[in-house]
């Protein structure tokens, strides 16, 4: 009976330490919102633009991670976007939901047609990033360094001369394309096409 | 120094091509002429873009500065010969990409005429940042290949460099510029180095060069030995042949052991490198005064019937350099500029030699096939065991293929110097370099997205803040204003029911009743006219209702009195409500003046009365005389009891004197205008004879009078002011 008795007080002093330290731990170390919200943001791109319907990036990230909001929804981070956010969940990657848009060839910064501006100031209310420099009565124009290529100044205007062109980086933005993700194995029937064609061409000559 | 002595190192990996360069070094280096047209970038080198200094039409010298630094890391640009600029426009660079670019075209005249230029004579009596200065000036960059801008490698601490060491190891296949260039100007280049050792204050100076130029190395040792003393701290140093022994980190390796940290830079072990070429130009440059305008060039190939090195200006086309060494285009499958490891295909013949092109190869499809279809990976590790950067090629290329960035950049592929030797091992003939070099471009994308990224989603917080602190502002406005229109509301109560109090009513309240009164009355007015007709009816026809309408008829009547009477007390008590609401405040002067004109208004219609009364002889006049004099002495008093408050009421308001005084002379100075005003009418009526003259003579009296009025009373309180 004592050996019962201890065994049991042994276990209840035990439980107590360790639930005083669970209880302390909770407190000290809590973890303020939700983690996964800020890696989803990360991934992101912060266009900010609403095409997901989400009035920005983190809204949209909040959906996901606690709404459980599907991932396809970011047509300005496209295919890239979608798998990094699946391979952070550990969810299957889906093609982007083409009813939000399609995913842009390239970059792409708005650009005013300034002797066209009249100076409404509605694009620059619309803009999420405050890239848009004037003042009523005076002519807009695009800080084009902090563009982010939304769209979203291109409804509000009432004259229409806003222009989205692509970013055209130059030198300094040129890389290296990837080699052709073809292999000799790919196209054996084609290349040996190409080589019964130029034998035969051979022989003509 | 015996350079047996020497402890040389090894570096892992490398592979041993074929040279292909004897057929280069058969004739010495011949200057390439002039071409009709040079054609330069205004940015060659790595860094900051240069800018444009000089307008199209303008006539240059040669080394006349054609385009300005902008920053430290960047470098200017010379006219490599005179000419006239005919064109600064996007021409094609000299660039992988094939991309164009802002070029200055210059069409030569022939005549190379110098612009003044002057050597430093005695360099080690001048300060080193002079002759940094002068590096700088003269638009000095790497001349192996990189093109990094030579003053800044030039201005590392000398306090932290104990060895410079020069890049001739020129490990390339094809090239044999720095080869050439040290057999036929071995002395030039010495005097190069001993400058940069000079400027460094390095120890230890060690060329580094490949032993497979047994004629450059002769050149050098005499150049070093026969023709100087032995205090000099120089050596050229033999090394094995061994692709790419030529690479910055590795020739470093070779010659100290030592390894640069990754991300680091030569400096960062004590050591400054430099091209065998660049030393040449630094001499060029401290000497004799001349920028970098030319450069040697090795033209070569198996296309090419005269493969040699050339003396080349900067900007000479392609084009010319295959002409003066009779290369046939027809057999040309491939244009390289740089060798055939780590050059780049040159698609347009129109390209022009820049401050960075060693070696134009003018390739035959056998020398330089196309690239054979790649195939899959067989794990062989062949290109592992060549890396010479001791990276894992083959983890690269699967990341890089499946855009792994994370993982490559993990495997350290920044590290990568793209020598080439993995794809060169490589059996499956898999373009490894291509996808390094795609990938480290993807990275350096992606991070400059992030940055990108990063700024957009601050900006958008700052934003989304800022409006919410607008908003809230907001808010605390409208309810600050709302709370103050709710305590004024209160207040103005509070002050009625005050103000009401004393008069037992409120004001508001029997002028409601009397309006109801009186609707009242004109209603039962109109029931009493029916009630008349209705009984003329009656009695008309006769009807013994006659009686009864009779009835009606006089309590009507009586009704109406009764509410006559009630309206008539409603009115009573309004006047008396009024006057004592009057009563509060009777000795105001606004009260006191209302009285005094209303005496006054009495005492006129009494007058009026009197003098009618006299007109019509009426017996009432002794009356109305009587009258008249009360009201006389009713103004009289008013006007004194006026007097006095109107006094008192300057006396507590000149305790104020500087706005009265102020006050007052507006009022001279107005009076004075329409003094001017009138005088100048009057004269223009006098003039033109108008019958107005008279009166505007009267007004101009009293304007006058007004305005001595105005003057006296400035002076008065003037006075009392000084007083």
């Amino acid at each position: 009976m004592t050996e019962l008795l201890i065994a049991i007080s042994a276990l209840v002093v035990l439980s107590l330490i360790f639930g005083a330290i669970l209880g302390f731990a909770s407190i000290r170390f809590k973890v303020e919102g939700n983690p996964v919200v800020d890696q989803l943001d990360a991934l992101l791109p912060q266009t900010q633009c609403g095409q997901c319907s989400y009035p920005g990036c983190r809204p949209y990230a909040q959906a996901i991670a606690e709404g459980g909001e599907s991932i396809n929804k970011c047509p300005p981070g496209g295919e890239g976007t979608i798998a990094a956010i699946a391979d952070l969940l550990g969810v299957e990657p889906e093609p982007l939901d083409a009813e939000h848009g399609a995913e842009k060839e390239s970059a792409m910064v708005a650009v005013i047609r300034e002797d066209e501006c009249i100076g409404c100031t509605k694009c620059i209310q619309a803009c999420p990033v405050d890239a848009i420099l004037g003042a009523a009565k005076q002519m807009h124009t695009v800080i084009e360094s902090e563009c982010t290529g939304c769209d979203l100044c291109l409804d509000p205007c009432p004259v229409d001369c806003i222009d989205m062109l692509p970013i055209d980086g130059g030198l300094g933005a040129w890389h290296w394309d990837k080699p052709q993700d073809l292999i000799a194995t790919d196209n054996q029937g084609q290349l040996v096409a190409n080589d019964s064609q130029s034998s035969k061409e051979g022989q003509a000559a | 120094m015996n350079m047996t002595h020497f402890q040389l190192h090894d570096f892992v990996g490398g592979i041993h091509p074929p040279e292909n360069k004897k057929q280069s070094t058969q004739n010495p280096i011949k200057f390439a002429g002039i071409p009709e047209k040079l054609v330069l970038p205004i940015t060659q080198h790595i860094g900051a873009q240069s800018i444009c200094s000089v307008n199209l039409g303008d006539t240059v010298l040669k080394g006349q500065l054609i385009a300005q630094a902008q920053g430290f890391v960047s470098a200017n640009l010379h006219a490599p010969t005179s000419g006239t600029i005919s064109a600064i426009e996007d021409r094609t660079l000299a660039h992988p990409s094939g991309m164009s670019g802002l070029c200055i075209e210059i069409t030569t005249d022939g005549q190379d005429q110098w612009i003044e230029h002057q050597g430093i004579s005695n360099y080690l009596e001048q300060p080193k940042s002079e002759l940094v200065a002068c590096i700088q000036a003269s638009g000095i960059t790497g001349l192996g290949g990189a093109g990094f801008p030579t003053h800044v490698k030039t201005s590392a601490d000398p306090d932290k460099i104990d060895t410079l060491i020069i890049n001739a190891a020129e490990c390339e296949p094809y090239i044999t510029a720095d080869d050439m260039l040290m057999q036929e100007r071995a002395e030039e280049v010495v005097q190069g180095i001993e400058i940069l050792q000079h400027i460094l204050n390095a120890d230890t100076v060690l060329i580094g060069i490949e032993d497979n130029k047994p004629n450059a190395i002769a050149a050098l040792n005499h150049a070093l030995k026969v023709s100087r003393d032995d205090t000099h701290n120089i050596h050229a140093i033999e090394i094995p042949t061994k692709y790419p022994s030529g690479g910055e980190k590795q020739l470093i390796q070779i010659l100290t052991g030592k390894e640069v940290p990754v991300g680091g830079i030569p400096a960062d072990v004590g050591i400054v490198c430099q091209n065998v070429g660049t030393a040449h130009a630094i001499y060029n440059a401290i000497a004799k005064g001349e920028p970098l305008i030319s450069r040697i060039t090795t033209v070569t190939g198996n296309a090419c019937a005269q493969p040699q090195n050339f003396e080349v200006l900067i900007g000479t086309p392609v084009e010319h350099l295959l002409n003066i060494s009779n290369s046939d285009l027809e057999k040309t499958t491939r244009l390289v500029m740089g060798g055939p490891m780590m050059g780049f295909t040159v698609e347009q013949i129109a390209t022009p030699i820049i401050k960075a092109s060693n070696c134009i190869i003018a390739a035959t499809n056998e020398e330089l096939p196309d690239p054979a279809m790649e195939q899959a990976c067989i794990r062989c590790g062949m290109c592992t065991q060549a890396c010479p950067a001791q990276l894992l090629p083959q983890q690269l290329y699967w990341f890089a293929k499946s855009s792994n960035l994370e993982q490559a950049e993990q495997h350290n592929i920044a590290d990568c110097i793209e020598c080439g030797a993995c794809s060169f091992v490589c059996p499956s003939n898999i373009p490894l370099v291509q996808y390094y070099r795609h990938s480290k471009g993807e990275i350096k994308q992606a991070n400059a997205d992030k940055i990108k990224s990063d700024r957009a989603k601050e900006r958008f917080e700052t934003r989304v803040a800022r409006q919410e602190r607008e908003q809230a502002e907001k808010e605390a406005k409208r309810k600050a204003r709302s709370e103050a229109a709710a305590k004024k509301q209160a207040e103005k109560k509070a002050a009625e029911a005050a103000g009401t109090a004393p008069s037992k009513a409120a004001p508001t309240e029997p002028a409601v009743d009397l309006e109801a009164l009186q609707k009242k009355l004109a209603a039962t007015k109109t029931a009493i006219e029916k009630a008349k007709e209705k009984l003329a009816a009656a009695e008309a026809q006769g009807s013994d209702k006659v009686e009864l309408f009779k009835g009606a008829l006089e309590k009507a009547q009586g009704k109406m009195k009764d509410i006559a009477k009630t309206i008539a007390q409603a009115k009573k008590a309004e006047k008396a409500a009024a006057s004592n609401s009057d009563k509060g405040d009777p000795n105001s002067p606004e009260r006191l003046k209302n009285k005094l004109e209303l005496a006054q208004a009495r005492l006129e219609t009494a007058q009026k009365r009197l003098e009618d009364a006299k007109a019509e002889n009426s017996d009432k006049l002794d009356a109305f005389q009587t009258a008249l004099e009360k009201q006389t002495e009713r103004v009289l008093e008013a006007q004194t009891a006026f007097d006095k408050a109107a006094s008192t009421d300057t006396s507590t308001t000149s305790t104020n004197p500087s706005a009265d005084l102020e006050a007052l002379e507006k009022k001279v100075l107005g009076s004075q205008t329409r003094v001017d005003k009138a005088q100048e009418r009057l004269n223009m009526a006098k003039e033109q004879g108008l019958d107005t003259a008279d009166a505007l003579e009267l007004g101009l009296n009293k304007q006058k009078q007004k305005l001595s009025d105005a003057k006296q009373a400035l002076n008065d309180a003037k006075e009392v002011s000084t007083k």
